[in-house]
């Protein structure tokens, strides 16, 4: 317990600002190039999980619960979505049998 | 303790290249899992307890099953997507990589990060996390609820079969009946 309260104060809070940069990139970059409906859908989720533990990070650092509270609401909305999400790529396999992003282009019409 | 932080970083960051890279939607599930224990490792070492063990419960166990329920129900397991072509990829990375570098390029030159005033190494355990939230946000909380029921009865009906086909033209007085 000691050794953990400690780690908050060694660990200076530019590292987790840099590592959340790097998890929200690698998780835009996999949105971005990927066809596959279901791995866009993961890579929301590790961008969700990098604003989480920046959110957590300064929550710690400046002694403030309110921002936990915030990473609980946004898991809440992030289950939410993720069942939403869900059932709407069923809908697309079962519809145009493929779940190739690009299959729903004609939604731009 | 510092080496604690660096081991779970690279943990984090390797999955997450994992999860963008393989192949296989089932391999990219596993590195996503794997990334988000590392990730509730941050977060025991930030002290934030509580968000340590929702973290585990709602993403690794609930989250991701129903991820893995749906690739292998849907038999999703195929490697058949196509491959973007050069040009796409190369944009998407470039994309990303810019964003990264401004946004670090921002961190570095131009936002301060103050330190905290006085240090309650408390913050994220259960008790202050709870009163927090059945205090100044009850009301968030219970409208959540409220988001959770339209999320279930949303799912139920996008995912249900249609039990007969629509028809196509009304208006004509012909109502097709069909009898289960």
């Amino acid at each position: 317990m000691k050794e953990i309260v400690t780690a908050i104060q060694v660990v200076p809070m530019e590292h987790y600002v840099v590592l959340s940069m790097i998890l929200f990139s690698i998780g835009l970059a996999g949105a971005l190039f990927r066809h596959n409906t279901i791995i866009i859908l993961m890579c929301l989720e590790l961008m969700f999980n990098s604003v989480n533990l920046l959110l957590t990070a300064f929550s710690a650092h400046h002694s403030d619960p309110g921002g936990q509270v915030f990473v609980f609401f946004i898991m809440l909305v992030a289950a939410a979505e993720v069942t939403v999400g869900l059932a709407i790529l069923v809908m697309m396999k079962r519809n145009v049998d493929s779940i190739d992003i690009n299959q729903l282009s004609r939604l731009k019409w | 303790m510092l080496y604690l932080f660096y081991i779970f970083a690279f943990i984090s960051v390797a999955c997450a290249i994992s999860v963008v890279a393989s192949r296989s939607p089932v391999n990219s599930v596993i590195s996503l899992i794997l990334c988000f224990i590392s990730i509730a490792g941050h977060y025991i070492l930030l002290n934030a307890q509580f968000l340590a063990v929702v973290h585990i419960i709602v993403y690794t166990g609930a989250i991701m099953v129903l991820f893995l329920f749906v690739i292998m129900l849907l038999n999703l397991n195929k490697a058949i997507e196509p491959r973007k072509s050069l040009l796409g990829r190369v944009a998407a990375v470039a994309a990303a990589g810019i964003f990264m570098l401004t946004m670090l390029g921002a961190i570095k030159h131009g936002i301060q990060v103050a330190p905290g005033a006085e240090f309650n190494a408390g913050t994220g355990l259960v008790k202050s996390v709870g009163q927090s939230l059945f205090g100044p946000f009850l009301l968030p909380f219970e409208i959540s609820s409220v988001l959770f029921l339209s999320a279930i009865i949303g799912a139920v009906m996008l995912g249900r079969k249609e039990a007969s086909p629509r028809p196509l033209s009304g208006g004509e007085g012909q109502i097709q009946q069909t009898m289960p």
